[in-house]
C-alpha cells in the first residue's frame, strides 16, 4: 500500500466537494478513479498533490507508511508524487529541456549546466519512447508528444506516484494507444499510477483497481483484473442508476429541407492556397438530425464555422439556402439574424464569458428580445433565465451563479440555452458531450431530440463514432475538407464510415 | 450581518471602497478640525476633480474592454486648445467653439479606434502614439503661450446653480430641489424593484429592508444636499458636479441596461465566445475609443472654462489619475470587470486622497507618494480576495 486517504472531507463555501473519501492505492498498480463531472475527482487529487494545502481539508493521508501534509506542489514533488493536469503546463516558447528542468535547473556555479540537462533530457526522452532532439521548442509538439514530455517531466523528479487527469481527453486514437502502453512500461519498473478518464474502455484494458468517486463520495473500490472490467457496472455505480442505452430511443419525423449548403469553400487564412473546405454541398431537413463525422483538422469545425457568418477561414464561394431561398450571410449577427446557431467545441474559449453569470450567459444571443424602449429589461432576463435553468435542469442554487463554479456538463447546459434563446431554425452542435459526464451526456441527447422534434434542424458534429450512429437520422463524412460520402444510419457502421474518413473523395462516389 | 446583507444586498465585499471611502473623509475631518467637510470644501473638491471623474467614466469602458487609453490627457488638452483658439482667432461664439472641442474630441477617438480596430494595433501602443501625437499638437498650435478662453465657459467648469425662490429654506434652493429630486427618484426606484422583483421562492423580499435603504439613502443625500446647499450666498451644487452627475447617469446606464454596454463586458471577458455570439468586436473596440476621446473633450471644456484659459501643458498625466480611479473600483487588468459606480467611488478616494493631505497641509510630493501606495494597496487587497473568495467547487 503507498496511498491511504482516509476520511478526506474539503468544504467550499456552499458546497461539499468531498466527504469523507477514502482512497487506498497499492504500490506499482494503475488504479482508476471514475467519477461524473463534478463528482470529486480531481478535487481529491488537489488535496493528494498539496494544491489545497494541509489544514484546509479534514481526514488523513498516509503515504509510505507516514503521515503526510502537504502545504505546496513542491513538498507533494519532493515526496515524488507528480500530478498531470489535463489541461498541459508547459511553456510551448521553450525547448523540451528547458520545460523538464523548469524550477528544477541543474546549476554548476550559479550557472545552467546546459549539457547535462540534455544528456539527462535524452535520457529520460527515450524511456517515454521519444526519438527526438531535447531542443525541440514545445509548440512544434504534437499533443500526444506533448502529454509524454510531461511524463517525462514527471520522470526527472523521480516520481513514484503518478497522477494522469484525463490523460487521453485531447489525444487522437494511437497516441492513446501509446500513452496506455507507456503506463504499463511505468507499472513494470514499479512506479505507481492514478489515472482520472472519462474513457471506460481505457480503464478497462489497463487498471487494476477501480474507485468510483459520486456526489463527493467513495461509492465503489474494487480490484479488477485488466481486460476483463464491467464497464457497465462502473457505469452504473458512476451515475447511480443503470442506463440500459446510452442513447435515448427517438423516432424521428423529418420535413421539407430547410437549410441547404452548395459548393462552399474556405481558404485557410494563414496558409496561402490551403482550401479547408472544398466544394461542400449537404442539406438538413427540418427534424432532422444530421452528423458530421470527420477525424480531427478534417475541416469539420472550419466548415461550421464559416457557414456561421463566416467566421472562420478566408470565404472563397458556396451559397446557403434557408427554406429554399437564398441567403446572404457575411457576419455572424446576420447568421443569428437567419436563425442558425453554432455550439462551438471548445466550450471555455469560444462558447462561454467565464466572468459572466448564467442570467447573462443565456440571453447574450439575443438581447433583443429582453430589450424594451432601448434598454435590458432585467425582469424578463430573470424569467429567461430561470425558465431554461429550470427545463434544462442546470444544477445552480441561482442564476446569478457565475458560469466558472458549474461543471463541464452544467456550463455545457448553458450554452445550448443561450442558444435555445435565440429560437433558431437551425442549430449546429460542434462536440456538444465533449468532455461531459454519462449522465449529462444523456441529458444532452434528449435535448437534442425534443429540438429536432420542434421542427429545428440539428447538426451534430462529432468524434465519437458510436455518438453519431446513435444519434444521428443521416451522417456526412469529411476528409481533408470534402465530404466524401452521406451514409442513412442503418446503412452506416463505424467501419463504413471510417473507411470514408480516411479516404479521398476521387475514388469514393456520393452514396 | 444577516440583516445587514438583507438591506445591502447578499455581495458585501463591493462596498469595502465605499467605507474606505466614508472613512477616509471622517479622518480627515477629525484631523483637520473639521475643515474637510464644510460647504466650500466639498465645492472645489467636487468642481475640481469633475474633469478627471469624466475622463474615469470613459476610461471604465476601455479597460473592460482589456484595452488602455494613455492619450486622454493629451486628448483633452488639445481640445481645449483648439476650442480656446477658435473663440480668439476666429471670434466665434463660445457654443460653436464647443462643438469644434468635441468635434476633435471625436475625430480623435475615430483616429484611434481606426488603429486598434481595423489594423489590430494594441490601444497601448495606438494612444502612447496619440499621447505624443496630440500633446505636441497642443504646444505646437498654442506656442506654448496659454490662450485665454471665452469667459462663458466659466460656468461650466466652475459655476453655480441659480439662487431662487424663498429664504427660509436656508439653503441654495436649487441644490435643495436637486436633492429631493434625488431622494423621490430613489424611492420610486426602490418601490418599482420591490413590486417587480422575486427572489428564487417567488416571494417578495421584507419591506423592512426597503424602508431601511431608503432611510439610509435619504440621509445620506440629504445630509450632502445640505453641505452643498448651505454655504455661502450664491454658491451651490456645482455645476461641473452636476454635469459629471449626468453623464453618471447616462454611462451607468449605457454599461448595465443596453445592449452596447453588454456587448463591451462581453468583448472584455472573452473576445471570440463574443464574436461567436454574434457581436461586432471591431465596432464594439472603435465606438468605445471613440467614447473616451469624446468624454476627453468634455473634460478639456471642463477644466478650460474653469482656469479660464487654455495652457499648453494641461491635461499632462490626467490619463493616471483616470487609469487609477478605474483601478482602485476594482476593474481587472485583462478586462470584462468593473463599473461606472465602483470608478466613481475609486476616483473619490483619489480626490479625497488629493484634498484631505492638502487640507493637513502635506506637500504634492508627499501626496504623490501615499497615493502611489493606495492605488497598490487598494488592488492588492482586491487581488487577494478574489483569490481567497473563489472556492472552485467544479472538480
Amino acid at each position: 500500500m503507498i496511498l491511504n486517504m482516509q476520511g478526506i472531507t474539503k468544504v467550499f463555501p456552499g458546497v461539499r466537494a468531498l466527504d469523507h473519501v477514502t482512497l487506498n492505492v497499492h504500490q506499482g498498480s494503475i488504479h482508476a478513479i471514475c467519477g461524473e463531472n463534478g463528482a470529486g475527482k480531481s478535487t481529491l487529487m488537489k488535496v493528494l498533490s498539496g494544491v489545497y494545502p494541509h489544514g484546509t481539508y479534514e481526514g488523513h493521508m498516509i503515504y509510505m507508511g507516514k503521515e503526510v501534509t502537504f502545504r505546496t506542489i513542491k513538498e507533494s514533488e519532493a515526496a515524488g508524487i507528480v500530478i498531470i493536469h489535463q489541461e498541459l503546463t508547459m511553456i510551448p516558447e521553450l525547448s523540451i529541456t528547458e520545460n523538464i528542468f523548469m524550477g528544477n535547473e541543474i546549476l554548476q556555479h550559479g550557472l545552467i549546466d546546459w549539457e547535462e540537462e540534455k544528456r539527462r533530457t535524452s535520457d529520460i526522452l527515450r524511456q517515454v519512447g521519444l526519438q527526438i532532439d531535447p531542443g525541440t521548442l514545445i509548440k512544434h509538439l504534437g499533443v500526444g508528444q506533448q502529454q509524454l514530455v510531461e511524463i517525462a517531466k514527471a520522470l526527472s523528479k523521480n516520481v513514484k506516484l503518478l497522477i494522469l487527469d484525463e490523460p487521453t481527453a485531447a489525444l487522437n486514437e494511437a497516441d492513446s494507444e501509446n500513452l496506455l502502453h507507456l503506463m504499463r512500461e511505468l507499472k513494470k519498473r514499479g512506479i505507481t499510477c492514478i489515472m482520472i478518464s472519462h474513457k471506460l474502455n481505457e480503464i478497462a484494458a489497463i487498471s487494476d483497481y477501480v474507485t468510483v468517486i459520486r456526489d463527493g463520495c467513495t461509492v465503489d473500490s474494487y480490484a479488477v483484473e485488466a481486460g476483463h472490467v464491467d464497464e457497465n457496472k462502473i457505469i452504473r455505480s458512476m451515475v447511480g442508476r443503470s442506463i440500459e442505452n446510452r442513447y435515448p430511443v427517438h423516432e424521428s419525423h423529418p420535413g421539407e429541407i430547410i437549410f441547404e449548403v452548395s459548393d462552399w469553400s474556405v481558404e485557410d487564412s494563414r496558409v496561402q492556397g490551403r482550401m479547408l473546405c472544398k466544394n461542400s454541398s449537404f442539406y438538413v431537413r427540418a427534424g432532422e438530425v444530421v452528423g458530421f463525422a470527420g477525424l480531427m483538422g478534417a475541416g469539420r469545425t472550419e466548415l461550421m464555422r464559416s457557414i456561421f457568418g463566416r467566421n472562420y477561414g478566408i470565404y472563397r464561394g458556396g451559397t446557403i439556402k434557408i427554406r429554399g431561398k437564398e441567403v446572404q450571410i457575411t457576419s455572424v449577427a446576420s447568421a443569428i439574424r437567419h436563425g442558425i446557431a453554432y455550439v462551438p467545441e471548445d466550450r471555455k474559449n469560444l462558447g462561454l464569458n467565464l466572468l459572466d453569470t448564467i442570467r447573462k450567459t443565456i440571453v447574450s444571443a439575443n438581447l433583443g428580445a429582453i430589450i424594451n424602449k432601448g434598454l435590458l429589461n432585467a425582469d424578463r432576463e430573470s424569467a429567461a433565465a430561470r425558465k431554461y435553468q429550470r427545463s434544462l435542469q442546470i444544477k445552480t442554487t441561482s442564476v446569478d451563479v457565475g458560469v466558472n463554479t458549474l461543471s463541464g456538463g452544467n456550463q455545457q447546459k448553458v450554452v445550448l440555452a443561450k442558444w435555445m434563446f435565440a429560437e433558431p431554425d437551425v442549430l449546429i452542435l460542434d462536440e456538444p458531450t465533449r468532455g461531459i459526464d454519462v449522465g449529462a451526456k444523456y441529458e444532452i441527447y434528449r435535448l437534442i431530440h425534443t429540438l429536432a422534434d420542434q421542427g429545428k434542424a440539428v447538426i451534430l458534429v462529432s468524434s465519437e463514432l458510436p455518438e453519431l450512429l446513435g444519434m444521428a437520422d443521416r451522417i456526412y463524412t469529411i476528409f481533408e475538407g470534402s465530404i466524401t460520402g452521406e451514409l442513412k444510419r442503418n446503412e452506416a457502421d463505424q467501419e463504413s464510415l471510417m473507411r470514408r474518413m480516411t479516404l479521398t473523395s476521387q475514388t469514393e462516389s456520393k452514396a | 450581518m444577516k440583516y445587514i446583507k438583507k438591506v445591502l444586498g447578499s455581495d458585501l465585499k463591493k462596498y469595502t471602497m465605499v467605507v474606505a471611502l466614508a472613512l477616509l473623509i471622517i479622518v480627515f475631518n477629525i484631523i483637520s478640525g473639521g475643515r474637510m467637510l464644510t460647504s466650500s470644501n466639498f465645492q472645489n473638491l467636487l468642481s475640481g476633480n469633475a474633469y478627471v471623474l469624466v475622463l474615469a467614466l470613459g476610461m471604465l469602458m476601455v479597460i473592460v474592454i482589456g484595452q488602455i487609453d494613455l492619450s486622454v490627457g493629451s486628448v483633452a488638452g488639445f481640445s481645449g486648445m483648439v476650442m480656446a483658439l477658435a473663440a480668439r482667432d476666429l471670434n466665434l461664439p463660445w457654443w460653436a467653439a464647443v462643438l469644434i472641442a468635441i468635434a476633435i474630441g471625436l475625430l480623435a477617438g475615430a483616429w484611434q479606434g481606426f488603429f486598434l480596430s481595423r489594423l489590430g494595433i494594441p490601444g497601448f501602443i495606438t494612444t502612447l502614439g496619440g499621447m505624443m501625437i496630440f500633446r505636441g499638437g497642443v504646444i505646437w498650435i498654442s506656442r506654448s503661450i496659454s490662450v485665454p478662453a471665452p469667459s462663458e465657459l466659466k460656468w461650466f467648469g466652475a459655476g453655480y446653480l441659480p439662487e431662487w425662490g424663498p429664504s427660509f429654506t436656508g439653503m441654495n434652493n436649487s441644490t435643495l430641489l436637486m436633492g429631493l429630486i434625488g431622494i423621490a427618484v430613489y424611492i420610486a426606484l426602490q418601490l418599482y424593484k420591490y413590486q417587480h422583483t422575486l427572489d428564487e421562492d417567488g416571494k417578495k423580499g421584507p419591506l423592512w429592508a426597503v424602508i431601511t435603504r431608503i432611510a439610509l439613502m435619504g440621509l445620506l443625500i440629504g445630509y450632502f444636499t445640505w453641505l452643498f446647499g448651505s454655504g455661502r450666498y450664491g454658491t451651490s451644487f456645482p455645476v461641473p458636479g452636476l454635469i459629471l452627475l449626468i453623464l453618471i447617469i447616462i454611462y451607468h446606464t449605457i454599461t448595465q441596461r443596453t445592449r452596447f454596454g453588454r456587448h463591451v463586458y462581453a468583448v472584455g471577458g472573452n473576445k471570440s465566445a463574443a464574436a461567436l455570439s454574434g457581436v461586432n468586436v471591431k465596432r464594439t473596440y472603435f465606438l468605445t475609443m471613440v467614447n473616451m476621446s469624446f468624454l476627453a473633450a468634455i473634460a478639456g471644456i471642463l477644466f478650460v472654462g474653469r482656469s479660464t484659459a487654455a495652457g499648453p501643458a494641461d491635461g499632462t498625466s490626467w490619463e493616471m489619475d483616470a487609469i487609477a480611479s478605474v483601478f482602485i473600483g476594482g476593474a481587472a487588468v485583462s478586462g470584462g470587470v468593473g463599473t461606472i459606480l465602483a470608478t466613481m467611488v475609486g476616483g473619490m478616494v483619489m480626490a479625497v486622497l488629493n484634498n484631505g493631505l492638502m487640507l493637513m497641509g502635506v506637500g504634492a510630493d508627499r501626496t504623490q507618494v501615499i497615493k502611489g501606495f493606495v492605488l497598490l494597496a487598494a488592488v492588492a487587497f482586491d487581488v487577494y480576495n478574489k483569490h481567497t473568495g473563489r472556492g472552485n467547487a467544479a472538480a
